[in-house]
């Protein structure tokens, strides 16, 4: 697991190996800030990241989107 | 720690994690069942008392689904969910079963009791995952199968018309009545609540994805490639009542399509029963 952006007290959460690589998430993101990393899984599939200069709205879509449960947003502790 | 603090709040409520100590989702990557168990689960954990909605499935790949569920659950023979929860509901008015079948397991083998069951208004939530294939016997025709698509065992196109499940349940009497394809989670979520609190049977139908055996062999091979089709294909009912019926061809209208409060729900006429006899029995 894994934070890949944080902002307003939340942070967007990927769990690099439940992901199984189905792209999903990149295609649903209203903002296009998700794109394919540069990291293979466990499973050996390509999971997704932020773009360079991307800013996630934290709208959850992703979140609704996702299958496997491998990409959310959780208020960050404290 | 921290470790910890990252995990997603439902991991932990999930059967899988009863039974194996770890998340363990069954289905194919991109498959579009995960997407509706995880809109369910929400919706049961904002209510808390997990054994009011005990969980049913049919055989499919839909039974693999109490995996990635909270709550009990109990799997039943092909085609024989509705009638096991109609005897649950039966036995015990209090609980409100969730019925999960697939288009082939509701459709063909158990179209008899799906029938029946919307024709007696049990009080009962029946989610139907049409993937317009047998997804877990190797991609098969199902009923649902729109004209033109190449399966396992339609290898020169679907040439059979194909059912549609909302008319059905609305002229057996089902008294609420909705579709939505996995692209709107947001409507799946509200519309599953509605018909949590709704009392009768409750259809909803789920247009799914099944990038393994209904994109492969239609030249949709990734799920991103099916989600960009059923988005081209899905009609709203607003926007169809302006359309003909060529027009609607191969379409997916998606809606709310029914809600009646006019027609008396079966364990409530049993209850009555029971109650001017002074006992069952
Ligand atoms: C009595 C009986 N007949 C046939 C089968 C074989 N069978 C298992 S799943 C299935 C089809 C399920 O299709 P569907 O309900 O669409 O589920 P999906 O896999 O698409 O989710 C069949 C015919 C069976 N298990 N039991
Ligand atoms: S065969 Fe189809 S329906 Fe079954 S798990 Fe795979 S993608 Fe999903
Ligand atoms: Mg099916």
């Amino acid at each position: 697991m894994s934070v890949i952006f944080s902002d307003k007290g939340k942070s967007l959460i990927v769990a690099r190996d439940r992901c199984k690589g189905c792209e999903l998430c990149i295609e649903v993101c209203p903002v296009d800030v998700l794109e394919p990393s540069d990291q293979l899984n466990s499973r050996g599939v390509i999971t997704p990241a932020i773009k360079r200069e991307g800013k996630c709205t934290l709208c959850t879509l992703c979140e609704n989107m996702c299958p496997d449960l491998a990409i959310y947003i959780m208020p960050d502790a404290g | 720690m921290k470790q910890q603090e990252l995990e997603h709040p439902h991991i932990k409520e999930m059967v899988s994690y009863e039974l194996m100590g770890k998340y363990y989702n069954p289905f194919c990557p991109g498959c579009g069942y995960g997407i509706i168990a995880n809109t369910v689960n929400n919706a049961l954990l904002e209510r808390g008392d997990l054994l009011s909605y005990p969980l049913i499935t049919g055989v499919g790949c839909c039974c693999y689904m109490p995996f990635i569920l909270v709550g009990n659950s109990f799997y039943c023979l092909h085609g024989r969910a509705l009638p096991f929860a109609t005897g649950l509901k039966l036995a015990n008015p209090k609980l409100k079963p969730i019925v999960w079948s697939g288009d082939g397991d509701c459709l063909s083998i158990g179209m008899g009791h799906f029938m029946h069951t919307a024709r007696r208004n049990v009080d009962m939530v029946m989610l139907l995952l049409n993937n317009e294939v047998y997804g877990m016997t190797g991609g098969q025709m199902a009923p649902t199968t729109s004209s033109g698509v190449t399966t396992t065992t339609t290898p020169f196109g679907m040439r059979e018309s194909s059912f549609d499940a909302v008319k059905l349940a609305i002229d057996a009497g089902a008294t609420y009545v909705a579709r939505w394809t996995i692209a709107q989670p947001f409507q799946i979520a509200k519309s599953f609540r509605k018909a949590l609190d709704h009392r009768g049977f409750s259809m909803i139908e789920f247009i799914s994805i099944c990038p393994t055996y209904r994109g492969r062999l239609n030249e949709l091979p990734s799920p991103v490639d099916m989600l960009r089709q059923l988005k081209a294909d899905t009609v709203s009912l607003k926007d169809a009542a302006n359309m003909d019926e060529d027009q609607l061809e191969g379409k997916h209208v998606v809606g709310e399509f029914l809600e009646r409060h006019d027609r008396p729900e079966l364990s409530t006429l049993y209850e009555k029963l029971w109650s001017e006899r002074g006992g069952r029995g």
